[in-house]
């Protein structure tokens, strides 16, 4: 029960403080899910996330679904869901009750124009430590490459550049470890 | 009644929308025109907001249509309603993860998915960096390439950066931070 509720309040916590879309969060569980708690490595977010990316659904939810269940199981993966659900719930409860025009408040905006900021910083962390943990040769530093300029310059679907990626990826490594055995 | 067609049209929306809280604008507008509970514009005024509070923005959105629509439970049940797909199927695809990620060709997959995956994130924050360390909408009308750079968020940026690094604290404590220098320092 204990581990249910840490994943529930941990989820809680990455939800209030994840400004962005699904990457945002990646700074936040890096912490606390990789290097303070130690319940999955840096290439298994990786692959949650990848996976999250092409499975139906919003990834923030189903990365924070899949953390859950590896750690405690169906209920595991409950918990951490709907703790990374509950801030929104109470966040966006409130602004619909008090203050419909929220994004209208110089405060707001002031304050969200310093947390862009430093969002891109963070990620910035976050993409170094996983470079570090999952570029190993070449071929990454390529894949790397491509992929960044197939996102940021052409319109094609983030599902389908993992799948060509994993296709390829497979058949360059599988040949390899063939060869080494 | 209208619970459960908030529950069921969430459902769909989780089941159906693939890559990110963008790829569920589309079916809102979509339930905005079939039903009385928003116009166009409220929509695009709620994924303002949810863009600028904390959270999956797809899950505000969710949380702000179902409260439009049926009050405090009727966000409540949007939102599960959009996270139920979610949990179904993650939980079918971790258990054959776990079962079957130390094999060979799962692996490879794997290892191929790795470094594009990085580069996707990559090309995220790229974005995010386009809109907030540059102003290309003032460059290309003054054509002055000064005018290109926010210095006073690249500034920020560095800082932060370099705190980051040195001191690894928790990246909550520089989320407050920054916003509240965002607040005083008018960013």
């Amino acid at each position: 029960m204990k581990t249910l509720l840490d994943l529930f309040f941990i989820f809680a916590r990455i939800g209030g403080f994840t400004f962005g879309g699904g990457y945002a969060m990646l700074p936040i569980i890096q912490k606390e899910i990789v290097e303070k708690r130690h319940w999955a490595t840096e290439s298994e977010i990786l692959d949650y996330y990848a996976i999250g990316q092409c499975t139906p659904g919003i990834i923030a939810i189903n990365t924070s679904t899949f953390i859950g269940y590896k750690k405690k199981g169906i209920l595991g993966a409950i918990f951490a869901t709907l703790g990374m659900v509950t801030p929104s719930l109470i966040i966006i409860t409130t602004i619909a009750i008090f203050f419909k025009h929220f994004q209208e408040y110089q405060i707001v905006q002031h304050a969200l124009g310093g947390i862009r900021v430093v969002v891109v910083a963070l990620i910035t962390s976050t993409i170094i430590k996983m470079w570090k943990k999952s570029v190993k040769n070449w071929i990454g530093i390529l894949f790397f490459i491509i992929s960044f300029i197939l996102i940021s310059l052409t319109s094609i679907s983030p599902v389908i550049i993992i799948i060509i990626f994993g296709m390829t990826g497979n058949f360059i490594n599988l040949n390899k470890r063939i060869d080494e055995k | 009644m209208m619970y459960l067609l908030l529950f069921v049209e969430f459902f769909k929306i989780g089941l159906f929308s693939i890559g990110g809280g963008l790829a569920t604008f589309p079916f809102l507008q979509d339930l905005a025109q079939r039903y009385d509970w928003m116009t166009a514009h409220d929509l695009l005024d709620m994924i303002a907001i949810s863009e600028s509070t904390p959270g999956p923005i797809g899950i505000n959105t969710a949380t702000f249509v179902g409260y439009q629509c049926g009050g405090i439970l009727g966000g409540i049940i949007a939102t599960l309603g959009i996270i139920s797909p979610s949990i179904i199927i993650i939980v079918l695809v971790a258990h054959y993860y776990m079962k079957f990620s130390e094999q060979t060709i799962v692996r490879s997959t794997l290892d191929g998915i790795r470094p594009a995956v990085v580069g996707l994130i990559g090309a995220a924050g790229f974005e995010v960096a386009k809109v907030s360390l540059l102003n290309i909408n003032k460059f290309l009308q003054s054509n002055n390439f000064f005018e290109l750079f926010n210095f006073k968020s690249i500034l920020l940026f560095i800082i932060m950066l370099y705190l980051i690094f040195k001191y690894k604290k928790h990246p909550i404590l520089y989320i407050i931070a920054s916003g509240i220098i965002g607040i005083i320092l008018k960013y």
